[in-house]
C-alpha cells in the first residue's frame, strides 16, 4: 500500500519542481535477474539530489541509467525513459558520446587517467572539441581546478602524473575532470567512500558550490552527508524506489516504516 | 660372486629400497611420536607425522647422497682403477688408443660373455673391470645402508616431547626447493662460462675485432670470421618479422580484449593458441615451399616490368622476405597473448572513466588504455624480439646460407642461427677455428636475447610499481 501512496506524493511533488532529469517507469535487468523495478522519479536541476539505501538496492544501476553507462554492461537492459530537457535519452537518436558529455560522472574510486594532471582535465574538452585555442584549454583547466578546490595544491605541478596525486586530491581531480566540460548533470556514486574526513568535507563543500549551477546526484551511505548535502533525498530498498522528497521531510518524518528503519539504523 | 653384482640394476634397486626405507622410517618416527605422547602428560610441540617425516628424512637423504655420488663418479672410479693395475704400456697402446680399448671394456662389461670370449686377453680385463665395478657397488649399498640407519638412529634420538620436528621438516623442505632453484641456476651458468670459455679459446685465434667488425663470413673455409653479414641478416628477419607480428598481434589483442564479445573471443583466443602451438619446422617447410617460391616468382615478375632494371630484384629461391614474413606470423600469438594479458590488466575503472567523459570506443582505447598499458606492450614486444632472433629452424629453411649484406628482401641471407646449424653439422674436429666460431656466434646470441629479456623485465618492473 505504501507504494501507490509515495508515487503519488511523488508526482504531485513533480509539477511543483524545476525538472531537469524525469525518470519514468525504469526497469532493469542483469541477463534474467531484474535489479530496479519500475522506478519514477523527478530529479530538480540547481539541486543535490541524494540516493539512499542499503548495499545491493540497486542505487548504482539507477544512476547509470542517466548517462546510460548501463551500455556499457554486456547483460544489462533497460526498460523505461529517461528525459532529460524533453528528449528520451535511450531514444535511438541519442549519442550516447554527446549524452555523456552533458551528464558527467564521478565514480566511487578515483581513477585519474594515466596523464598528466593538466591532460586529465584537458581530456573531455579536447574530445569534444570545446576549446578553440590553447589559452582557451589553459582557462579552462584552470577554472575547473579551481572550482574543484584543487588549484592551489597542484598549480605547480600541472605536468605530473595525476595518479601521484593523494586519494582525496584525485578524487577533486576526478570532479574537476568532470565539471571541465560543463556537463549539465552530475552522477558521484559515493564519492567519498575511499576519502578521510578532511578530503571528505572539502568535497562537501565542493558539491555545495556546484549546486548554484549544476543537476547534482549523490549516492551515498552516510545519513549525515545525505543530511548535509542534498536538498532531496530518495530511499531505495530491493530495486525499488521505496519513497522520494525534500531531505528535511525524509529524515524527520519519513512516510515509510523502511525509511524509517533505515535512516534510524535498524536495518541495512 | 662380484662380477654378478656388476649387472644389478642399481638404479631401479636403489629407487625400490630408498622408496621401502622411507616409508619404514616414517612409520617408526611416528609410532616413536605416538608413544612419547601417549605416555607424557606434556604437549608434543609437533603432531607424531612430523617426526615420521623427520626420521624418514634423515633415512633417506644420507643413502640418497652416497648413492648419487655413485651414480655421478662410480664409473669413472673403477675404470681408473682398471688402468691403475695396468702395466705401463699395456699391450703396446698409447693413450688414445688405450681410451678407445677401455671404452670397449665398458660396453662389453654390460653385455654377454659370449660375445669376448674368443679373445683372451680382452675377456681378462673385462673380467676384472667387472669385479673391480661390482666390488664398488656392493661396498656402495653397504655403505647406503649403514649411513640411512645411522641417519635413523640419529633422529630417533633427538624425538621427544618437546623437539621441533615441524620446523626440522620445514627447513629440509626448504633446502630441497633451495636444491631445485640451485640446479636451474648451476646449469645455466654452466652453459654460460662454457660458451664463455669456447669463446675466449676462438678469440685467441681470431682477433674480437675482426669478429664483430669483418664485413667478410667464410668459416667453412676457415678463412673469414667477420660476423657482420650474420648479424645483418638476423636483424633484418627479425625487423620484417616485427613488422608483421607487431601490428597483427597488437591489434588482434586490442580487439580481442576491448571489442569482441564474448562468444568471439571464445573462438579466436583459442585458435591464437593453435597458432601458437604449431612447431617451427611446419613453419619452416611452409616458408621453404609454400612463401619462399612465391616471392621470388613476384619478384621474377617485378623484375620484368618496364621501370624496374633487370635483374634488380634478386628473386632467389630461398629469401629473406620469405623466412621474415613466416617468422612474424609465427610470433603473433606470442605479441597477441602478452598484450592481451597486458591490457586487460589495466583497470575497468579507467575505461569508466573514458566512457562517461563522453569519449568513443577508440578513443578510449587509443588515449587512455594503450597509455597505461604501453609498458607492459613494450615488455612483450622485447621478448618477441629475443625470441625472433633466436628463431633457428624458419630461417634455416627458408633464409638460405649466403652471408651477404644486402637491402634487398628477395635475396638469400643468412642468420647466426643458421651459421651455427651450417658449423655444427656434419664433421670436423672439436677444436678447430670453424667450430669454436659457433660458440662465439652463440654467445653473441645469448647477449643479445639477454640484453632484451632484461630490458623487459625491467620495464615490466617499472609498470608494477605504478600500478599497485
Ligand atoms: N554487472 C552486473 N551484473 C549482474 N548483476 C549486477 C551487476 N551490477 C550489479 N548487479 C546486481 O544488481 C543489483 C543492484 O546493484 P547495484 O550495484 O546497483 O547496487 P548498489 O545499491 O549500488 O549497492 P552498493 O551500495 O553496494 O554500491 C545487485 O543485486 C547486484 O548484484
Ligand atoms: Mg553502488
Amino acid at each position: 500500500m505504501a507504494d501507490t501512496t509515495t508515487s503519488t506524493v511523488a508526482l504531485e511533488e513533480t509539477k511543483a519542481i524545476d525538472t531537469k532529469v524525469d525518470c519514468r517507469n525504469i526497469n532493469v535487468f542483469y541477463g534474467a535477474k531484474q535489479a530496479i523495478f519500475d522506478v519514477s522519479m523527478a530529479i530538480p536541476s540547481r539541486s543535490v539530489t541524494a540516493f539512499i539505501g542499503p548495499s545491493g538496492c540497486g542505487k548504482s544501476t539507477f544512476l547509470r541509467c542517466i548517462n546510460r553507462m548501463n551500455d556499457t554492461i554486456e547483460s544489462a537492459r533497460v526498460e523505461g525513459e529517461v528525459i532529460i530537457d524533453g528528449e528520451d535519452v535511450n531514444s535511438a537518436a541519442v549519442d550516447p558520446v554527446l549524452l555523456r558529455s552533458r551528464v558527467g560522472m564521478v565514480f566511487q574510486k578515483p581513477n585519474p587517467f594515466p596523464k598528466t594532471i593538466y591532460d586529465n582535465i584537458a581530456y573531455g574538452p579536447r574530445i569534444h572539441g570545446l576549446a578553440r585555442s590553447r589559452d582557451d584549454l589553459d582557462e579552462i583547466v584552470q577554472n575547473s581546478l579551481m572550482r574543484a578546490g584543487l588549484w592551489e595544491e597542484v598549480k605547480e605541478r600541472l605536468a605530473e602524473p595525476g595518479t601521484g596525486l593523494s586519494g582525496g586530491q584525485q578524487q577533486r581531480l576526478c570532479i574537476a575532470r568532470a565539471i571541465a566540460v560543463s556537463p549539465e548533470v552530475i552522477l558521484m556514486d559515493e564519492p567519498c567512500s575511499a576519502l578521510d574526513p578532511i578530503a571528505t568535507a572539502k568535497i562537501e563543500e565542493l558539491i555545495d558550490e556546484l549546486r548554484e549551477r549544476f543537476c547534482i546526484v549523490i549516492v551515498t551511505h552516510s545519513m549525515q552527508q545525505a543530511a548535509r548535502v542534498s536538498q532531496r533525498t530518495a530511499f531505495f530498498h530491493l530495486g525499488k524506489l521505496v519513497e522520494v522528497g525534500d531531505t528535511e521531510h525524509i529524515f524527520t518524518n519519513p512516510t515509510d516504516n523502511r525509511t524509517q528503519d533505515y535512516i534510524t539504523g535498524r536495518f541495512g | 660372486m662380484l662380477q654378478t653384482f656388476s649387472h644389478i640394476p642399481m638404479a631401479w634397486l636403489a629407487f625400490a629400497v630408498l622408496a621401502a626405507a622411507g616409508c619404514a622410517a616414517f612409520l617408526a618416527g611416528r609410532a616413536t611420536a605416538m608413544k612419547i605422547s601417549a605416555s607424557g602428560s606434556v604437549m608434543m610441540n609437533s603432531q607424531p607425522n612430523y617426526h615420521g617425516y623427520f626420521a624418514a628424512m634423515w633415512t633417506v637423504l644420507p643413502a640418497a647422497l652416497i648413492l648419487l655420488a655413485y651414480s655421478l663418479f662410480g664409473s669413472g672410479l673403477a675404470r681408473s682403477l682398471l688402468t691403475q693395475e695396468l702395466p705401463d704400456g699395456f699391450a703396446g697402446m698409447d693413450g688414445v688408443q688405450l681410451s678407445q680399448y677401455l671404452d670397449r671394456v665398458g660396453e662389453a662389461a654390460q653385455l654377454d660373455r659370449a660375445v669376448w670370449a674368443s679373445e683372451p686377453l680382452f675377456a681378462a680385463v673385462t673380467e676384472r673391470f667387472m669385479t673391480l665395478q661390482g666390488g664398488l657397488k656392493l661396498a656402495t649399498m653397504l655403505a647406503a645402508a649403514v649411513a640411512g640407519l645411522a641417519g635413523l638412529a640419529f633422529a630417533c634420538r633427538r624425538l621427544n616431547a618437546s623437539f621441533r620436528a615441524r620446523t626440522e621438516v620445514e627447513n629440509g623442505i626448504e633446502w630441497a626447493l633451495f636444491a631445485c632453484a640451485a640446479i636451474a641456476i648451476a646449469t645455466t651458468a654452466g652453459i654460460v662460462l662454457s660458451l664463455l670459455f669456447e669463446s675466449i679459446r676462438f678469440f685467441t685465434e681470431i682477433p674480437v675485432f675482426d669478429f664483430l667488425f669483418g664485413l667478410h663470413w667464410n668459416a667453412q673455409t676457415e678463412e673469414d670470421f667477420g660476423a657482420i653479414p650474420l648479424f645483418f641478416g638476423t636483424f633484418i628477419i627479425s625487423l620484417i618479422a616485427m613488422c608483421v607480428a607487431v601490428p597483427v598481434g597488437l591489434y588482434a589483442a586490442i580487439y580481442l580484449s576491448e571489442y569482441a564479445g564474448p562468444k568471439v573471443r571464445a573462438w579466436i583466443k583459442p585458435m591464437l593458441e593453435i597458432l601458437a602451438g604449431i612447431p617451427t619446422v611446419v613453419y619452416g617447410f611452409f616458408a621453404l615451399l609454400v612463401v619462399a617460391p612465391a616471392v621470388s616468382a613476384a619478384a621474377v615478375w617485378l623484375n620484368g616490368l618496364p621501370v624496374i632494371p633487370d635483374e634488380f630484384f634478386a628473386a632467389s629461391s630461398t629469401n629473406a622476405l620469405a623466412a621474415g614474413l613466416v617468422m612474424g606470423v609465427m610470433i603473433i600469438p606470442f605479441v597477441s597473448s602478452l598484450s592481451d594479458d597486458v591490457i586487460n590488466a589495466v583497470p575497468q575503472s579507467l575505461r569508466d572513466g573514458a566512457f562517461a567523459m563522453g569519449a568513443t570506443r577508440s578513443e578510449t582505447v587509443k588515449q587512455v588504455v594503450m597509455p597505461a598499458a604501453l609498458p607492459g606492450v613494450i615488455a612483450a614486444v622485447l621478448l618477441a624480439v629475443s625470441r625472433a632472433i633466436g628463431e633457428t629452424m624458419i630461417v634455416v629453411m627458408a633464409a638460405g646460407l649466403r652471408p651477404q649484406i644486402t637491402l634487398d628482401p628477395t635475396a638469400e641471407i643468412t642468420t647466426i642461427t643458421v651459421q651455427i646449424v651450417a658449423l655444427l653439422t656434419g664433421d670436423s674436429e672439436f677444436d678447430s677455428p670453424k667450430t669454436l666460431s659457433a660458440f662465439a656466434l652463440g654467445f653473441v646470441l645469448f647477449a643479445l636475447t639477454l640484453v632484451f629479456n632484461l630490458i623487459a623485465l625491467r620495464v615490466v618492473q617499472k609498470y608494477r610499481e605504478k600500478y599497485d
